[in-house]
């Protein structure tokens, strides 16, 4: 019985649903206990998802118990009755709004399945549940959709928060008299065996209360892209307000949810989806699939399976579906401008590297509009990004000979290593000379202590007299070296992390102070400004050997010499690369601690249980003793590692707030509008830093409120972490 | 029955293949436990053009990337069509099992398999003219992989001559 609860858990294959229900409600007819026991099962099932954070999976069990009052296994009212407590939540104090939120979408996205059985029986209360819904979902508060829609405008189509966009589906159900004509019911073939079962009742059910530590699910917005008149031919696209949408797109992310690692069984499943001939499938399956993708705060599965995934699915309808994707990206082209950048970076990335599955086979001419424009502007700059990845893919003359000669200005540079020490031409500059003695020392693999000494004898611009007493901050030193030995190890990333290495030593005391860290960023910049992913994978390196802190690299990113490369991509790609290294830092030291912690425990219970034995006793003593040691040790790494963490974010919104207020009070004396590209950018990556890494921000929200996000501060900066906490993540 | 059901959870892209170094210096089932838990790939039919920057651009996709080998000839020492992919955890390399196995890089689909761990030495093909075995008795022509294999090279000393 377990073992045929496991198989058909309707959590593995929810697309299924109906034909699971089916049956048990065909082994409930021949056997009412059966019956009896697993709708038990299921609701002992429902107890613990709930208790343990698992909200999706806890929607898909209600909606198999709700399809059983379809197949006579549980009588409608006691269904009735479960909704009618799920629907109380909303009437709950001083509990996030995700929570009534999450109890208000199982009930509603369970009528599509269930909701004519129930009006049948139980109008009266039905309809007093949905006037309760619908006061609820009225008073709601919706400062957070703006921070999840895909794009601002709302044309050509609104994107709608799911909770407002699943009730209107619900409300046109109703008034289509709960006609709904695209889920498979198998159970109505069975009508006449399961009209004679005898139901169940559900045992009252009260949802279980809040829990500080809860997690519910985030909020959304329901992506569209296509309406009914994007399909040429064939069967027309249910409306965005019809049930039939809903219900396929349910069906939909369900089959990518349950076969996403394999990525052949996913595409052909969706492929086969049922029904299909009666929709426009190819735009369907599209439409959700950018849907995942481009999902704010962040896409379900990793980025790249999405490409994959594509890709599969036009070798396997290679007639159809690649013009599909091709009317979709002209489509997404076409709305560059209202496109939220961080949606953008994912579209820049997926349309790189689906080209060059494809031999970068494009009509770029399509795209010409975009020459005609100020570079700054989304379509140009999206067109640049795109072709900078793809030479990253490839190499530069294939870019060159790709597009058009009309748009060379938007062809990437050559990513070569610009050397201030090259030739001669140099030699009036104050490192030149050095840099040559230098050049020849490492050649010669000359010990570092021999090119320090040769190092002492760079002058100090900084400085007045020869004072060589302490390592003062030396631009000029860092200059002349790491020009040198980057030059010298350009060859390839492997040769210039072998240099790194290498001289590891020479750079860490050269970088010993904070203007050392930060000049040595800027040098690396300088050398490597045509080859973004150079200086990213340097940076990486530079980090994980401690040459930079992730401090110095957000001070860096945002100086005034990096603010004409602000709204470049590689930018924020080595900003958010910087966080996410910080946060497993503290992640493994945490770790660390709770493994040292459970080993002390262990051996505790060890020495308790064998009291008895004197040698024993000491020998875990000594052992508990180095354990408590490492323990206090590890307790300080993990205090300040997050002391580091949250420096880091402080000094990022800072320099966020900065730039802003300048940008708003510049823009207030002269009268001038605020919203330039630069701000809609600006504004954007400060959402995307709060979104990408809400779970870290979390623990330090009291500080950001204290410190940084005051109510002195100009209100539109404000608006974004009100936005943020609104999410109530 | 739990087979069946493991069929459910099915994650078949990570498998361990076929393919056991012969050189493997170890006990008896040592290699297939360490390809079981390795962060290490092994990357084939690359192009001998492909460069260290591309793959890198390529896995990154995955996960952070800890460091690639770019693999050589053995008397040339130039690059000859492999390479190792080392990432920092074993996860993000099952992604790339999972989403770049099987995808082109540089127009070609290339191949990834698990890999017990980069030694210095294994970054050299074993073929008998330096290259990868596989360029040794390939038959056709691919020219970017030295064109035809060596063994056909042999073969066809006159071709050069007879073309006008």
């Amino acid at each position: 019985m377990s073992l045929m609860w496991e198989s058909m858990s309707a959590r593995l294959l929810p697309e299924k649903l109906t034909v699971y229900t089916t049956l048990v409600g065909l082994l409930n007819a021949r056997n009412y206990n059966f019956g009896g026991e697993f709708v038990e099962a299921m609701i002992r099932q429902l107890k613990e998802t709930l208790k343990n954070n698992f909200y999706n999976e806890a929607v898909y069990l209600v909606r198999f118990l709700s399809d059983l009052v379809n197949c006579h296994v549980i009588a409608a009212p006691s269904m009735v009755a479960m909704f009618e407590n799920f629907v109380s939540v909303t009437q709950e104090e001083d509990v996030p709004q995700v929570r009534s939120d999450w109890f208000v979408y199982v009930v509603l996205s369970c009528l599509p399945w269930v909701g004519k059985e129930l009006y049948e029986k139980k109008d009266v209360e039905m309809d007093r549940l949905l006037s309760q819904i619908e006061g609820y979902l009225q008073r709601r508060v919706k400062t957070h959709v703006s921070m999840l829609q895909v794009w601002t405008a709302e044309k050509p189509h609104p994107q709608e928060e799911y909770l407002d966009c699943l009730w209107a589906q619900i409300q046109k159900l109703k008034k289509d008299r709960w006609q709904e004509r695209h889920i498979l019911r198998p159970y109505i073939a069975f009508d006449s065996v399961l009209c004679e079962a005898l139901q169940h009742n559900l045992p009252p059910f009260t949802p279980p209360g809040h829990m500080p530590d809860a997690q519910y699910p985030m909020p959304r917005v329901v992506f569209r892209i296509f309406d009914y008149t994007d399909a040429p031919e064939g069967p027309v696209m249910p409306g965005s307000h019809s049930v039939e949408r809903f219900v396929i797109e349910e069906n939909l992310h369900c089959i990518i949810k349950t076969h996403w690692k394999e990525r052949k069984t996913c595409a052909a499943q969706l492929l086969s989806y049922p029904g299909k001939n009666k929709i426009p499938l190819n735009y369907h399956i599209v439409e959700v699939i950018f849907g995942e993708l481009f999902q704010l705060p962040s896409p379900p599965h990793i980025d790249v399976m999405y490409t994959t995934l594509l890709i599969e699915l036009c070798k396997l309808q290679p007639g159809s579906l690649p013009q599909v994707l091709a009317q979709a990206t002209e489509m997404l082209y076409m709305r560059l401008d209202s496109m939220n950048t961080g949606c953008m970076d994912r579209l820049i990335n997926w349309f790189s590297h689906h080209l060059s599955n494809f031999q970068f086979r494009w009509s770029w001419d399509d795209w010409a509009d975009c020459l005609s424009t100020d570079q700054e502007k989304p379509k140009p700059k999206f067109v640049k990004e795109v072709l900078e990845k793809c030479m990253r893919l490839s190499y530069h003359q294939r870019i060159v000979d790709l597009v058009p000669a009309t748009f060379s200005a938007l062809i990437p540079a050559e990513p070569v290593f610009r050397y201030k020490y090259a030739d001669e031409s140099a030699a009036s500059l104050p490192g030149y000379a050095i840099s040559i003695t230098v050049g020849n020392a490492i050649k010669n693999r000359a010990s570092n202590e021999e090119i320090l000494t040769i190092l002492k004898e760079v002058p100090n611009p900084n400085q007045e007299d020869d004072d060589d007493e302490g390592e003062t901050f030396n631009p000029l030193k860092i200059d002349v070296f790491l020009q040198t030995l980057l030059h010298l190890a350009a060859k390839s990333f492997s040769h210039s992390f072998s240099a790194l290495g290498k001289f590891h030593e020479i750079l860490k005391t050269l970088t010993d102070s904070d203007e050392g860290k930060l000049h040595i960023l800027k040098v690396v910049y300088e050398v490597w400004k045509n080859h973004p992913q150079m200086i990213a994978v340097l940076v990486d390196k530079m980090i994980r050997t401690q040459i930079v802190d992730c401090a110095a690299v957000a001070n860096w990113l945002f100086s005034q010499d990096m603010a004409h490369e602000f709204s470049r991509l590689f930018i924020w790609e080595i900003l958010h690369s910087t966080i996410r290294k910080m946060n497993k830092h503290v992640q493994k030291i945490q770790k660390e601690l709770e493994e040292a912690k459970d080993k002390l425990e262990k051996q505790q219970h060890k020495r308790v249980s064998h009291g008895d034995d004197e040698d024993m006793d000491k020998n875990s003593e000594d052992e508990e003793g180095q354990l408590e040691e490492q323990i206090e040790r590890l307790q300080e790494k993990v205090e300040s590692a997050q002391s580091e963490q949250k420096n880091l974010f402080l000094v990022i919104f800072q320099r966020f707030i900065m730039l802003m207020t300048e940008h708003l009070v510049r823009c207030e004396t002269g009268s001038v509008d605020i919203s330039t590209p630069w701000y809609k950018n600006c504004i954007e990556r400060l959402q995307q830093i709060f979104l990408m890494h809400h779970v870290t921000i979390q623990q330090y929200m009291g500080t950001l409120e204290n410190l940084l996000f005051t109510a002195e501060l100009d209100h539109h900066i404000l608006a974004v972490y009100q936005q943020f906490c609104a999410l109530q993540l | 029955m739990s087979v069946k059901l493991s069929a459910l959870y099915s994650d078949s892209y990570v498998d361990i293949g076929q393919y056991r170094d012969q050189h493997f210096k170890g006990q008896l089932g040592e290699q297939e436990s360490l390809l079981k838990y390795s962060p290490t790939l092994y990357v084939g039919n690359l192009s001998f053009y492909t460069t260290e920057e591309q793959v890198h651009e390529l896995f990154s996709k995955a996960g952070d990337v800890k460091r690639i080998i770019i693999g050589l000839d053995k008397v040339k020492k130039t690059a000859c069509g492999f390479c190792f992919v080392e990432y920092y955890t074993r996860a993000d390399a099952e992604n790339a099992m999972r989403f770049i196995n099987g995808t082109r890089l540089d127009d070609r689909i290339i191949r990834t398999d698990w890999d017990a761990g980069f030694k210095e030495g294994r970054q050299y093909g074993r073929g008998k003219s330096g290259g990868q075995v596989r360029d040794e008795y390939r038959q056709d022509y691919d020219p970017a992989r030295g064109g035809y294999g060596k063994l056909a090279q042999q073969h066809r000393p006159g071709e050069a001559r007879n073309s006008f």
